[in-house]
């Protein structure tokens, strides 16, 4: 199939393109990116995904898929015979992969990880936010040690899969948290595996490219997201 | 496989359990209900689910499977050469099927929390209605694919049609509550016949809780806490 056949709308920011990209990357896809811009939505967007208006968009042939996560599921089973898997192939650990990346979703990121510790009032509001955020890390531990087997090095095992894909496409921005609040988040005392898992994600082949310049974005959290999500919050507690 | 292998911890009320019936019984799998009282919960439920201490858990073998739709998938894919396929399936029909239901619980009960706590507002009322005619918009998209199904799986239900499905007795009860119609031909003529035929279809309906009992519970229990159900 042509490169013109599958083509990716996304921003560089997004950690949710991210996934949708090492995904392409793990099935070698070639696809055409086409970076938008979310202060002027394309037409292409807009038409592709009216429901939301967000990237990232996947399309193949024409056809807009939405949502990250079912985005990857969709790469895993349009292209199943080529590269390794992205689910694993047994029901049980299917459905266990696919709780914790909701949970990484509804509960982690951004939930915690940001929304709480930017509006959070004063030093104490942010230390209890910021111990909320580790206390989900340490889950996120536990999840490790049960899903990935005696010393593997990735939640999928040997290599990496859906839930390595939906936590650490979130890596960048969870170093300009750590940057910003002056905290630590991954650290041997606390979450030993996935400090390694850290290390062995970001330097897989699907990945290494596709990291983000952790400056760049922090700048951009500065300017951008984090005054919003202030104004957000502001606006609902009025 | 014995029935013992497989149970189910839920609540009467609960239309996330009730998917999970929908799909057991599409499946044709004997399983152990056991109704939990959220006020008072279980060691099994606690242990099965850490994390939200949340209806329904499935167990299978001992094994616990959580939220509603992964443990949809998982039935469907546990139990692949038995029954209808509940997801479908070509990859992109299977991806505009999660959409939608990821849609179907992103916006419907915060939507039924809006009416409520607005008491019945015209506006928030107005805002689910928006919801129901974007489902109505799916579904005509996806019967001009299938000439005029009665489902969204086409032929037979399948995961949407679970989804959206086992919330009409939500939408019932908040129609009835605020006397407002949320279904109606005006609007939403396709989805009006569906969930007709999804009421009485087979797998669903003796699944459904008594529409009156759901009503007095919605009302005594549900709409006094629904700042902290959602």
């Amino acid at each position: 199939m042509g490169k013109g056949d599958v083509k990716l709308l996304g921003t560089w920011p997004s950690p949710y393109v991210m996934r949708v990209k090492i995904a392409l990357n793990l099935k070698s896809v070639d696809y055409e990116y086409q970076e938008d811009n979310l202060e002027n939505k394309s037409e292409l967007l807009l038409k592709s995904n009216p429901v939301y208006k967000k990237i990232p968009i996947l399309l193949h042939g024409g056809k807009p898929i939405c949502e990250s996560l079912i985005i990857v599921q969709y790469i895993d089973e349009a292209w199943s015979g080529i590269g390794p898997s992205i689910l694993p192939s047994d029901p049980y650990d299917r459905a266990v992969a696919r709780f914790w990346a909701a949970y990484i979703d509804d509960e982690f990121y951004p939930a915690r990880a940001v929304n709480r510790i930017v509006v959070a009032n004063g030093e104490e509001a942010k230390a209890a936010a910021v111990k909320e955020l580790k206390d989900a890390l340490v889950l996120l531990e536990e999840a490790f040690l049960k899903i990935s087997g005696e010393g593997k090095p990735f939640f999928g095992g040997d290599k990496i899969g859906y839930l390595d894909i939906a936590l650490g496409s979130l890596l960048g921005w969870l170093t300009v948290t750590e940057k910003t609040f002056n905290v630590k988040l991954f650290e041997e005392a606390t979450t030993p595996r996935l400090v390694s898992w850290v290390d062995s994600f970001c330097k897989h082949p699907a990945v290494k490219d596709e990291l983000p310049d952790t400056h760049k974005l922090s700048e951009y959290a500065h300017n951008v997201v984090y005054p919003h999500l202030k104004e957000v919050a502001a606006a609902a507690a009025n | 496989m014995g029935k013992g292998d497989v149970k189910l911890l839920g609540a009467w009320p609960s239309p996330y359990v009730l998917r999970v019936k929908i799909a057991l019984n599409l499946k044709s799998v004997d399983y152990e209900f056991q109704e939990e009282n959220l006020g008072s919960k279980s060691e099994l439920l606690i242990k099965s689910n850490p994390v939200y201490k949340k209806i329904p858990v499935l167990l299978h073998g001992g094994k616990p499977i959580c939220e509603s739709l992964i443990i949809v998938q998982y039935i469907d894919e546990a139990w692949s050469d038995i029954g209808p396929s509940i997801l479908p399936s070509d990859p992109y029909d299977r991806a505009v099927a999660r959409f939608w239901a990821a849609y179907v619980d992103d916006k419907i009960l915060p939507a039924v929390k809006g009416i409520v706590v607005a008491n019945g507002e015209e506006a928030k009322v107005k805002e689910l209605k928006e919801v129901l005619v974007l489902l109505e918009e799916a579904f005509i998209l996806k019967s001009s694919a299938g000439e005029g199904k009665p489902f969204f799986g086409g032929d037979e239900i399948g995961y949407l049609d679970i989804a959206l499905g086992s919330l009409l007795g939500l939408l019932r009860v908040t129609e009835k509550s605020f006397n407002v119609k949320l279904l109606e031909e005006a609007t939403t003529p396709r989805l009006v016949s569906w969930a007709d035929s999804f009421c009485t279809h087979p797998a669903v309906k003796d699944q459904l809780p008594d529409t009156h009992k759901l009503f007095e519970f919605v009302q005594k229990v549900v709409y006094p806490r629904i700042n902290d159900h959602i």
